[in-house]
Parts: structure tokens; C-alpha cells; sequence
């Protein structure tokens, strides 16, 4: 009983965050064209966008390989496995062991090794750029992310996400490692996403564009998964930031289905929040130049850098 | 009993050498050398790896020196690396059944090649500091012969010299090591080396010697020079095997004496391997994003893989030094277990590397391209080796590397502030080259392997013969199983862990659903097969929602490319623009470029000329200094060469004097 209760609290997970991935988008969407006195789509608009690209047909190049076709179920599968590994509503889920944060961080490099791959792979000068760029972008912050990984463990004493979680909600305390890792941690956030100022998620033919170069020769159903996939990697952050650094609400396993319920809602206040935020944050800056990028992320990783040292040495003292 | 069986396997090989020397007129020679060595290299794997009856075995046989003989011995640490370095081995030679084939002088590398093995396999087995020394030097000039089968090419000439330098070098400050070692007394056998005791500064200095000796070896910065220089001359199976397993040799060696021999740590021999490590790491992998040159890729990748593992070697001996038993193990498994990967995937790409440059004779990546359609087979294979190299899940770089880091993470509770604060930037370091690592491997697959041709030659390429491609696809499968089951491999490897640093990690095969935690569940764990399965699972799950419910056409089309009309391959990304952004931004952590624009004035109708020349700073400030003064010196010493001989005999005389008088005090 109990197991076939946990298994269900997975899936739901798993069924939860595919479904509330597209409406976040929509509601960023939603709420920079308020901010910018315009009506804008629905916030369900990127689900209907997805169901409409699964019914067009595909264009191959003529050059396509098995691995473009294989690539966008890959990426998605990986970045929806990662996504749902991350604590949402309630810690501990039956599978949540089967991968750290080190291990969620990896598969979502796995998942850009393989977008990266499938932009080369149709032979333009398009899709090289946009690898190229995510090459370097990825080179960055992953470190970045490494460091912010060690600040959160050495504090937590764990790699576990459900573990970190538990800590950091029972040990509420303002530590300034703590918050330059989330400093970090946004930094990261943006970068990894392609939002303003990195990277312009609404633009389609620009020169200083990464991730829609890389998909530009993706259509119909292929183009559906990897948008799929793409708003799950923001929710996936937003997720990420949510269960470390703000863990009020987040139920335990065996907490039964109230508790559950009560952190359900304060899992989507706090999506809510966090995408307010992004809107307010994208509309209020400027896209940058494209070796500018590199001090932006350079500074993610001094700052992960600055919180590791910082609970090395009141650690001991 | 495995100990003869596998000197007796040994000397066989040295025969086979004599037998390709002696059957060289017949055309089945090159086959049936290779065929021995694949059953040879099995036979000592399986010596390797059967029980043994007593924990350590050991033999005298009466060959060398007279009255001390030559010592042997198989322990839990030699059996492992022996099947390393026999694994790669059978791996090679089954390459080379079909690779060797197209081999334009035979004879310069079938009688060297046994013996190379040989020389591997005799390192391993060696149990006093002379038949270590004798072996080692024996595997340097084999392998040197193997650098120098392309002899007509001044390139490799070159290769063939300053590999031969650093060689010499290297054995030279081993040769010291082990004279320091073995004390006035002369005590040469390990075991009296193990007995006796240790002064300080002996240590300090067997340390450091022992770095240089096998360092040089494995290709540690800075004195890795030599190791982008030769492994890509020799031909391909002899670079799969220098790189993926003659580097592991030399970490055989390291471990060996400094584990084992040189007795109980203190915490500063630490800090040696985890700096050179960080640093070979980092700059191993910048140097790896800007070739070109595939073969000079992959090795620049060993010199990385080489400083991951000297940075949890180190990270044991800190470890080790504080008592830590139980994170000094997880440390050294990790190393083990990247031993073990890296001598599986470093193979699998050059195999690939090798089946490349026979299809289209080209080895810069620039005028490759489109080769998933022209050798579909060696891509597959070539790409699962690009994952598991670039630490990906689910595949089994990733494990070890996952297993370093959480070393790393339990490095908070080490006393000493020197070492305190060198771990985060080996940290850093080490997430650095694993990020730019994956760049690096999406940049050399996507290059070659993907687009369109960029050459005749990529356009006509075609996948090798059978023996070349399942040589390929065995240790593609190994490497998934080390990914997936990663608690084999571990289980495996904790009975050396215990002997060497004192502690073992728990059991992994009693944890629920074959996952791996390295202290306790609570604080991390990974379980490489339920996600792997997980993946599947979601892949799959997404094309039957989509075939079920959406569109399932697809056209072909010319490519989209923002409406542009189909240009020619040639304005297609290359290797060199795609490494630009990271050479910019990173690049100045290993070298100095120098970027020269050539741009004609308005009305002038020539070119413009962009020219980049990439300096290695390490080189130039460390190197050449050196040769310069060795030269300089020379200059100045040359008046001793025409002195009469009076003049020698008193010069003879006063060294004798000044040596006496040294040893007096």
C-alpha cells in the first residue's frame, strides 16, 4: 500500500511538471506583455503551440542523420527524468535516490551534449554557431553549478536532494555562503535557460542567438519535444531554487495527501513567484553582447567559488 | 600457479617478437602475431583474475643480476592492473588484426609490438627495483621503436627524439628514486624496501623523484611535452595502447611506491599530485579543444584523464595521512575505477580515430565531415565513446567522476588549512575540465563525424573490416556495463583499496536496486541503470504519445538554414571556429595567442588574411630556457674534450678526491 501510494506520488510528479512546464512559459509570456502594455497570449497558448507542431508533418534536411532524429526524443527523455528527480511538492519520492544533484546536473549536460550535436549535425553555419556558443556558455556554468553544489553539500552534509531540502527547511538561518550561492545559482539559471540578458528566447534570426540556432532546422513534432524540453529545464531551475533555498511547504513522503496537497500549492505560489520575477527581470534588461557572456557566468563562478571557500573556513572555525 | 602462468605467457610473447622477425616473408604473419597476442594477453587476464589461493604470490627465478635474481609477484593490486593493461591489450591486438593489415612496413611493428606488451605486463609483475627498472626501460624503447614505424616523416622523427629524451629522463629520476630507496645497504627487493625504515627528507625526495619518473610516463604537466608527440605518430592500435594503457603503468607505478612502498603518508605528499594533477587536467583539455589534428586530440584528452586521476590519488594520501580510512578508499576506488574507464573509452577512440584516418587518410578534422553517413558503424561506436569520455550519464566516465567529487566533498573535514584550501580549487579545476572536456568532444565529433563532407576523401570513407569494428563494440559494451553496474567494478576494486589504504567502501552489491552510495544512502547515491532505464523509458513513452496522437510524416527537404541558398561545405562551422569562444575566453589559462589580421586597404582586391598562432606558454618558459642552457653548457664544457692527458688524469684525480671526501662527511 504504501509503496503503490509513493509510486503514485512519483508519477504524479513526473505527469505534474510536464504539465506545468509549458504554462510556466505561458506565463512569462503573459506577464512581459502586461509589463509591456500588451495583451499577450493566453498562458495556455505554448500547449496549444506544442499540440499544433505534433500534428504538422516534418521537414528533414536532406542531410539529417539518425542521430538528428534520435536526438530531441534524448533530450527530452534526460531533461524530463532530471526534472523529475528535483523535489516539488514533497521530498523523498520513491526514485529520488537513483540520482543526486551531481548526477541531475550531469544529465542535463548530457542533454546539451546531445543538442549541441544535433545543430552540427545538418552541415549549416547556423547550427555550428549555436553549438559553438552553447559549448562555451556550457563550459561556464557548469562549473558554476559544480561549486554552488559543493557550497549547498557541505552545508547540508549530503548531495541528496530531498536530504539538502529537509536540512535547509530545519535549519532556517541566513548564512552569507548560502546566499551567495544562490546569487550564483541565478546566474546559472539564466544563463543555462537562454534568457535575457544571455540569450533572447523570442528572437528567430539573429546573429547573436545560441539555442534557437541550434534548432533552426527543427520542425513538427521533433521542434514540439525540444520546446517541450526547454520549459522543462525552466522549471527545473525555478524547481531547483525552490527546494534549496526556500523549502517552506515541501511535504515528506509519508506525510500522507493533506500535507501533500498544502505543498502542491505552495509549489505553484512559488513557481508563480519565480516566474514574476523572471518577467519583471527580462523586461528590465537589455540582451547582451555575446563575449560579455563569459564575465557574467565568470562572475557565477567566482561567486560559487567565494560561498565554497566561505564554508570551508567557518566550517572549521 | 597464475604467477607462472603469466611470466610463462610473457616470455611467450617476447617469442612471438622473435617469431615475426623469423617468419617475415610470410603474408599470414602480421595476422597470426596479433592472433597470439589476443590469446596471450587472455591468458594472463585470466591469471589476472582467478583465484589465487594465497593472497600474494610470489617467485625468484635465477635471470639477471647474479645472487639477487629477478622477483615476481601478483597481489590484489598487480592482478588488477594486469587485467587493465591485458584487456587493452586483446583489445588492440584484435583491432590490429584487421588495421594491421594496411600496414605498409610490417616489420617495423610486429616484433616490437609483443614485446611492448611484454614490457607492460613485466612492470606490473616486478618485485624488486631492478627487474622494475629493466622492464621499464624495456616497454620505453619498445614503445619508442613503435613511435618511430613512420620513420619517413620528419614529424615523427622528432616525436621518436624528444620521447626518447623524456624517457631517458624520466628512468633517470626513477633510477634515483629507487637508489634512495633501496638505501646504502642495497636492499633492492620490495619487500626489504617496504621493511626498512624511512628518514623525512627521504620520503620528501622519493616523492619527487617518483612524480618526475612516473609522471613523465603518464604524461603529467609540465612534463607532458612529449606525450601529443607520440602517441599519434605510432600507428593507431600502438596509440590506443600507449595512451589507454601504458599511462596506467606509470599510475601502477606511482600507486606502487607510493602507496606501498614509502609506508605510511603524511599529509603534505598530498599536495604535489593534486596540483600537477589540477593542472594537467586543465591544461590537457584547453589544448584538446584546439586541435585539429584528431589522434593529437585524443592524446592532449589522456594528459586530463591522467590529472583526474592523480587528483583522487592525492586526495587518497590526504586522506590516508589524517586516519580517514573510509573517504581515503572511496578516493583511490575512484582513481581505480577511472584507471579502468579510461583505458576502455581512450582505446575505443582511437580504434575509431584509426578507422578514420585508413578510410579517408586524413586526420585534421577540418577536411572531415558527414562521416555518420560514409561509416555509420564507427560512428555509433565513436559517439558512445565521445559520451562516456565527456563524463555523461548513464555511461561510466561519469561514475568515477561522480566518485571524485564526492571526495572531494568530504574534504571539509581535513585538519590541515594547506590542504583545506587546495582542494576547492582542485575542485574547481576539475568541474573546469569536465565541462570543457564535453565541449571538447562535441566539438570533435560534430566536426567530423556530422555535416556534410568537407572533402573527397570523408565522401568515399567506408566502416573497417569486422575484427576492427567488434573490437570497437566489446569495449563500447564494457563501458556501458561499468556505467550501468558500477557496484561490480567498485566491489571489485575495494579488496586493493583495503590493502592500500587501510579501509574498503561498504559493499555496494548489498544496496537495493544495484545503485552505488559511496558512505551512506542519506548523503548521495547514484543508480546508473534506473536511470538509464528511466530514460528509455520516458524516450519511449514520448514517441508512442506522439505516433498514437500526432503527425508521423516526414519530407525531405533542402536544409532551412534561415532561407539562405545551399552553400558549399566549406562555410560550414570548422573545428577552429567552433574552439574560438572558448580559446577567447578560457584559453589564457595554458596558452599565449596571437591573433594577426591582414585586411587590404578599401580598392585593394586581395584576400584578407586572418593568421592565429598558438603558443604552449609551458614550453616556452620552461623548455626552451632549458635547452638553451643545456646547449650553453655544453658550449662551455667542450674545452674539457681537448685537454691533454695530464690534464685528464689530474681532473680524474680531483674528482675522485671531491667524491671521496663527500662520502667521508
Amino acid at each position: 500500500m504504501t509503496l503503490l501510494f509513493n509510486l503514485m506520488a512519483q508519477s504524479l510528479q513526473m505527469l505534474l511538471v510536464l504539465a506545468l512546464a509549458p504554462l510556466l512559459i505561458g506565463f512569462v509570456r503573459k506577464l512581459k506583455a502586461r509589463l509591456l502594455r500588451r495583451t499577450g497570449p493566453p498562458i495556455i497558448q505554448p500547449w496549444l503551440d506544442l499540440i499544433r507542431l505534433l500534428r504538422k508533418e516534418v521537414v528533414l534536411a536532406d542531410n539529417a542523420s539518425w542521430l538528428y532524429r534520435a536526438a530531441p526524443y534524448l533530450i527530452f527523455a534526460m531533461i524530463w527524468v532530471a526534472a523529475s528527480l528535483v523535489p516539488t511538492f514533497a521530498t523523498g519520492l520513491t526514485f529520488s535516490w537513483s540520482a543526486d544533484l551531481i548526477a541531475i546536473i550531469a544529465l542535463l549536460g548530457s542533454a546539451r551534449f546531445f543538442l549541441a550535436l544535433a545543430g552540427m549535425d545538418i552541415g549549416t553555419s547556423f547550427g555550428g554557431i549555436g553549438s559553438s556558443r552553447e559549448a562555451m556558455f556550457g563550459s561556464l556554468a557548469e562549473p558554476a553549478m559544480m561549486m554552488i553544489v559543493f557550497t549547498v553539500s557541505f552545508v547540508a552534509g549530503t548531495t541528496q536532494l530531498s536530504e539538502i531540502a529537509a536540512y535547509m527547511a530545519g535549519n532556517l538561518e541566513l548564512r552569507a555562503s548560502v546566499g551567495m550561492a544562490l546569487v550564483a545559482l541565478l546566474i546559472v539559471a539564466i544563463a543555462e535557460n537562454g534568457r535575457i540578458p544571455v540569450d533572447n528566447p523570442a528572437t528567430h534570426l539573429e546573429l547573436t542567438m545560441v539555442h534557437e540556432a541550434m534548432v533552426l532546422e527543427y520542425s513538427g513534432r521533433y521542434l514540439a519535444l525540444i520546446e517541450l524540453a526547454s520549459a522543462l529545464k525552466l522549471l527545473l531551475y525555478l524547481s531547483l531554487i525552490a527546494c534549496v533555498f526556500f523549502p517552506v511547504g515541501l511535504a515528506s513522503h509519508d506525510a500522507g495527501v493533506e500535507a501533500m496537497m498544502i505543498g502542491l500549492c505552495a509549489y505553484i505560489l512559488k513557481l508563480a513567484i519565480g516566474g514574476g520575477a523572471l518577467a519583471l527581470f527580462e523586461t528590465s534588461t537589455a540582451k547582451m553582447r555575446i563575449f560579455r557572456v563569459p564575465d557574467f557566468l565568470g562572475a557565477g563562478l567566482m561567486l560559487g567559488l567565494l560561498a565554497t571557500l566561505l564554508v570551508f573556513v567557518t566550517r572549521s572555525l | 600457479m597464475p604467477l607462472y602462468l603469466a611470466l610463462t605467457s610473457v616470455s611467450a610473447l617476447l617469442a612471438v617478437g622473435v617469431y615475426a622477425i623469423v617468419d617475415r616473408r610470410n603474408h599470414d604473419v602480421s595476422r597470426n602475431v596479433y592472433r597470439l597476442c589476443i590469446g596471450l594477453c587472455g591468458v594472463i587476464f585470466l591469471a589476472a583474475v582467478m583465484p589465487r589461493g594465497a593472497h600474494v604470490v610470489s617467485t625468484t627465478l635465477p635471470l639477471g643480476l647474479p645472487w639477487i635474481g629477478m622477483h615476481f609477484r601478483i597481489d590484489v593490486l598487480t592482478a588488477f592492473f594486469l587485467a587493465v593493461v591485458n584487456l587493452g591489450g586483446a583489445a588492440a591486438s584484435a583491432y590490429a588484426i584487421g588495421y594491421g593489415a594496411h600496414e605498409k612496413e610490417p616489420m617495423r611493428v610486429l616484433p616490437f609490438y609483443p614485446a611492448f606488451l611484454a614490457g607492460m605486463n613485466l612492470v606490473v609483475l616486478a618485485d624488486d627495483a631492478f627487474t622494475f627498472l629493466v622492464a621499464w626501460e624495456f616497454m620505453s624503447l619498445a614503445s619508442w621503436a613503435l613511435v618511430l614505424t613512420h620513420h619517413h616523416e620528419e614529424e615523427n622523427r622528432r616525436a621518436g627524439f624528444v620521447y626518447l629524451l623524456m624517457a631517458s629522463f624520466g628512468g633517470f629520476a626513477l633510477l634515483m628514486a629507487f637508489g634512495v630507496l633501496g638505501g646504502v645497504g642495497g636492499a633492492y627487493d620490495f619487500a626489504s624496501i617496504r621493511e626498512s625504515t624511512k628518514a623525512g627528507w627521504t620520503s620528501g625526495l622519493v616523492l619527487a623523484l617518483a612524480l618526475i619518473g612516473m609522471g613523465s610516463k603518464a604524461g603529467l604537466a609540465p612534463l607532458h611535452i612529449w606525450l601529443p608527440l607520440a602517441h599519434p605518430a605510432a600507428p593507431s592500435h600502438v596509440s590506443a595502447l600507449m595512451s589507454g594503457v601504458m599511462t596506467k603503468v606509470a599510475v601502477y607505478g606511482f600507486i606502487r611506491v607510493v602507496f606501498d612502498l614509502l609506508g605510511p603518508p603524511a599529509f603534505w605528499w598530498s599536495v604535489e599530485p593534486m596540483t600537477f594533477g589540477a593542472a594537467s587536467a586543465l591544461i590537457g583539455v584547453l589544448f584538446a579543444t584546439i586541435q585539429s589534428d584528431l589522434k593529437k586530440l585524443l592524446a592532449y584528452s589522456t594528459i586530463e584523464n591522467i590529472g583526474v586521476i592523480f587528483i583522487a590519488l592525492g586526495l587518497a594520501l590526504a586522506f590516508k595521512a589524517n586516519g580517514m580510512a573510509l573517504p581515503a578508499a572511496l578516493a583511490f576506488t575512484a582513481a581505480l575505477f577511472h584507471v579502468f574507464n579510461h583505458s576502455l573509452f581512450k582505446s575505443l577512440l582511437f580504434f575509431g580515430a584509426g578507422a578514420v584516418l585508413n578510410a579517408s587518410g586524413e586526420r585534421s578534422i577540418e577536411r572531415l565531415g558527414g562521416l555518420i553517413h560514409a561509416m555509420p558503424k564507427t560512428a555509433f561506436l565513436f559517439l558512445g565513446g565521445c559520451v562516456a569520455i565527456a563524463a555523461l550519464p548513464p555511461l561510466n566516465g561519469f561514475v568515477s567522476e561522480w566518485l571524485v567529487f564526492q571526495a572531494i566533498l568530504l574534504s571539509p573535514a581535513l585538519p590541515q588549512w594547506t590542504v583545506k584550501l587546495l582542494v576547492p580549487a582542485v575542485g574547481v579545476a576539475l568541474a573546469l575540465s569536465a565541462a570543457l572536456g564535453a565541449g571538447c568532444y562535441i566539438r570533435a565529433y560534430g566536426v567530423a563525424f556530422l555535416g556534410r563532407p568537407r572533402s573527397e576523401a570523408a565522401r568515399r570513407a567506408h566502416d573497417p573490416d569486422r575484427w576492427s569494428l567488434g573490437a570497437m563494440a566489446v569495449l563500447l559494451t564494457l563501458c556501458l556495463i561499468a556505467g550501468l553496474l558500477p557496484s561490480l567494478l567498485i566491489d571489485t576494486i575495494s579488496p586493493v583499496a583495503k590493502d592500500f589504504v587501510g579501509a574498503r567502501m561498504p559493499t555496494q552489491a548489498e544496496l537495493s536496486w544495484l545503485s552505488i552510495a559511496p558512505i551512506a544512502e542519506s548523503r548521495s547515491s547514484y543508480n546508473g541503470l534506473l536511470v538509464f532505464l528511466f530514460i528509455l523509458f520516458s524516450a519511449y513513452s514520448a514517441r508512442w504519445v506522439i505516433h498514437k496522437f500526432g503527425a508521423t510524416r516526414s519530407r525531405r527537404a533542402p536544409a532551412w538554414d534561415c532561407g539562405y541558398i545551399e552553400a558549399s561545405p566549406m562555410t560550414q562551422y570548422t573545428g577552429s571556429s567552433f574552439a574560438q569562444p572558448i580559446r577567447r575566453t578560457l584559453g589564457v589559462i595554458a596558452f599565449s595567442v596571437q591573433e594577426r589580421l591582414d585586411m587590404p586597404a578599401p580598392g585593394d582586391t586581395r584576400a584578407a588574411r586572418l593568421s592565429v598562432d598558438i603558443k604552449d606558454r609551458i614550453f616556452d618558459y620552461l623548455y626552451a630556457p632549458l635547452t638553451r642552457a643545456v646547449e650553453s653548457c655544453a658550449e662551455r664544457l667542450n674545452v674539457l674534450s681537448l685537454m691533454t692527458i695530464q690534464e685528464y688524469l689530474a681532473l680524474v684525480f680531483a674528482a675522485l678526491v671531491f667524491l671521496l671526501v663527500l662520502v667521508a662527511i
